[in-house]
């Protein structure tokens, strides 16, 4: 063959049994020695740092706290107005609720599979729960005859008030005001609460055992109390929660790309952000399985020249051949 | 011993030997324009990046060739 | 039965599929292309090795219950191994899958080898996070109620329901682990089938030759 001669197409015999040198290697040995070494390290690091466990945050702990904010949250789930109340599917019909990816809106395509009605579930079946107590039971039977229109007069009344609220003992004291039967209703939501029973009633439908947290977590989600445990510990979205871990434990530093696109623009303003993202990373995503097939990046590592540093031994006799 | 016998206390049903080192305080942040993320994922990130690098640059032990 | 109805036999072809695919000296080699040396090579069977730990700690913490690492010290101890775990089983699989993309290790016939490895990777965080919503804790309960979003918005949460602690939990212990692990032993043995990716063919040098050592295609 002439000193000229064409240059071999690697890619038949990239696919070929390899027919140069090999070395002895001992594949079990080296699975027993990776197991030690890798155990021995997990061990050390479970020695040294442990693992975070913050206990959960309950209703109760919450109506303590916070009483304000609970009953604030309360009062929105009772009229409808609140984020779980107008959330869309899965939880209710809302009319125009849901994210839409251009024109596609897959969050309603989906439909309403866990319906939840704030009102009734979150306060009014609650309340249905508190035997012996007349003055409840007549300010629910006022409130459930009332048309919806003096209902609305009463929660926003009793909203008002609650600018000028106290709290002692955890129990709202509004200024003087017409709210109602809405103003012992939430007198007695507080109190069921502060006393743990309201972690049960949301927990419990019409069996013994549970594993669903459904209502319970939607309830605790709507208030801000909820939110501010969460952002002192930085797991907000905004700042970059995704990743981060309660305390100073690192987190899932893999979802690194994922709270990305929450950070920077149009997202962090998109009202469709969550359904964005997704489609973004699911494109994404299905490109990165699909490196092997995509002309261009299928053959970027060649270019890039990592590999002569990989193999730099494999590579120094055959430049010395010519 | 008797102060690593005292690192070994029940803990409302078994032992518990709390961490050597207790990350459950606040974290510390590297903030920078939009970038926030805290010193523990930083630190995994960098580690990743340098133990690749030492990867491919550190000799592997040489082996005899069988041809 | 004649050699005739011997290949006619399902089980006779699914064997000789098999054993032809992976001969007992391919399925186990005892030596590799004097190219395999570099410790870029080591990451996949750390991950592996990692992997058989996420799951031995996973195994004990489900044969005592969901409760029981809040309440035990060395329930504790447990836990702390399955979540350093998971972080070594992350770190060495992103080293490994950087390894192996600066590699090209997809060339010669090995695209499902990617493919299973990619895969897997997005499979294992999908675990990961039913594992963190499973932790019955603050920051289970905070994932839970923003991950909901993500979910609900592409009509996911309909179905999986990320704060229902029960589905979570047996999407994390039996239905994902089994997932990866049938990806990785198909990733593994597609490794042990094709081999380890020759080097890319060095430029050529005039006069020189530039192809790897290999036999000619049939």
């Amino acid at each position: 063959m002439s000193p000229q001669a064409r240059r071999v197409d690697p890619a038949p015999l990239e696919s070929a049994d390899w027919n140069g040198p090999y070395i002895r290697y001992d594949l079990v040995k080296e699975f027993v020695i990776a197991l030690v070494v890798v155990t021995a390290l997990i061990v050390v690091l479970a020695i040294l740092f442990s693992s975070p466990d913050d206990r959960p945050v309950t209703i109760q702990q919450w109506a303590r706290t916070d009483p304000s904010d609970f009953v604030a949250t309360a009062v929105t789930e009772l009229d409808g107005s609140s984020e779980i109340a107008t959330y869309g599917p899965p939880y209710t019909h809302t009319p125009g609720a849901g994210q839409k990816i251009g024109p596609l809106n897959l969050q309603s395509a989906a439909g309403v599979h866990l319906p939840i009605n704030t009102s009734q579930d979150f306060v009014l079946n609650p309340l249905r729960s508190i035997p012996g107590n007349a003055a409840l039971t007549e300010a629910l039977r006022a409130y459930q005859a009332a048309p919806p229109a003096q209902r609305t007069a009463w929660t926003d009344a009793y909203t008002k008030g609650l600018d000028g609220a106290k709290f002692p003992g955890g129990i709202p004291q509004l200024p003087p005001g017409d709210y109602g039967p809405v103003a012992p209703m939430m007198t007695s939501l507080a109190g069921l609460a502060a006393t743990g029973g309201l972690d049960g009633a949301l927990l419990n439908s019409n069996q013994f055992y549970q594993t669903n947290y459904t209502k319970p977590l939607l309830f605790l989600s709507g208030g801000d109390y909820f939110e501010s445990r969460a952002e002192e510990q930085h797991l907000l979205g905004t700042q970059w929660g995704m990743m981060n871990e309660t305390g100073s434990y690192p987190g899932q530093v893999w979802l690194w790309l994922y709270t990305f696109w929450y950070q920077i623009a149009p997202f962090n303003t998109s009202v469709n952000a969550d359904a964005q993202i997704w489609f973004l990373m699911a494109i994404l995503s299905l490109a990165f399985v699909c490196i092997p097939f995509i002309p261009g990046l299928r053959s970027l590592p060649r270019h890039l020249g990592v590999h002569r540093l990989i193999w730099r031994d494999h590579y120094r006799p055959v430049e010395g051949d010519s | 011993m008797r102060e690593i016998a005292g690192l070994f206390r029940p803990l409302r049903g078994g032992l518990a030997a709390p961490a050597v080192f207790n990350l459950n305080g606040p974290a510390h942040y590297v903030n920078w324009h939009f970038f926030h993320m805290s010193v523990a994922n930083v630190l995994v990130i960098v580690l990743m990046i340098v133990v690749f690098i030492l990867a491919i640059v550190i000799p592997f032990p040489k082996r005899e060739i069988e041809e | 039965m004649s050699p005739a109805e011997q290949q006619r036999m399902w089980t006779e072809r699914v064997r000789q599929r098999a054993v032809g695919a992976l001969p007992p000296e391919k399925l186990l080699p005892d030596r590799q292309p004097a190219y395999v040396s570099s410790w870029i090579y080591v990451f996949g069977v750390a991950t592996i090795a990692a992997l058989v730990v996420v799951i031995g700690s996973g195994v004990i913490l489900g044969l005592k219950g969901p409760a029981w690492w809040h309440e035990s010290g060395v329930g504790k101890f447990f836990n702390s191994v399955h979540l350093w775990s998971v972080e070594v089983f992350f770190f060495t699989m992103v080293v490994h899958l950087w390894g192996k993309f600066f590699m090209g290790a997809w060339r010669g016939g090995r695209s499902w080898t990617w493919v299973t490895g990619a895969v897997v990777f997005l499979i294992a965080i999908g675990t990961a996070f039913t594992g963190y919503l499973s932790q019955q804790n603050f920051d289970s309960q905070w994932i839970a109620s923003e991950g909901k979003d993500g979910l609900n918005a592409v009509g996911i949460g309909a179905f999986f329901n990320v704060i229902d602690f029960g589905q979570m939990y047996t999407w994390h212990v039996i239905l994902l682990p089994v997932a990866v692990a049938a990806l990785v032993v198909w990733h593994v043995l597609l490794v042990r089938k094709h081999g380890v990716v020759p080097p890319y063919a060095a430029p050529v040098a005039a006069g020189g030759s530039a192809a790897p050592r290999a036999k000619e295609a049939p």
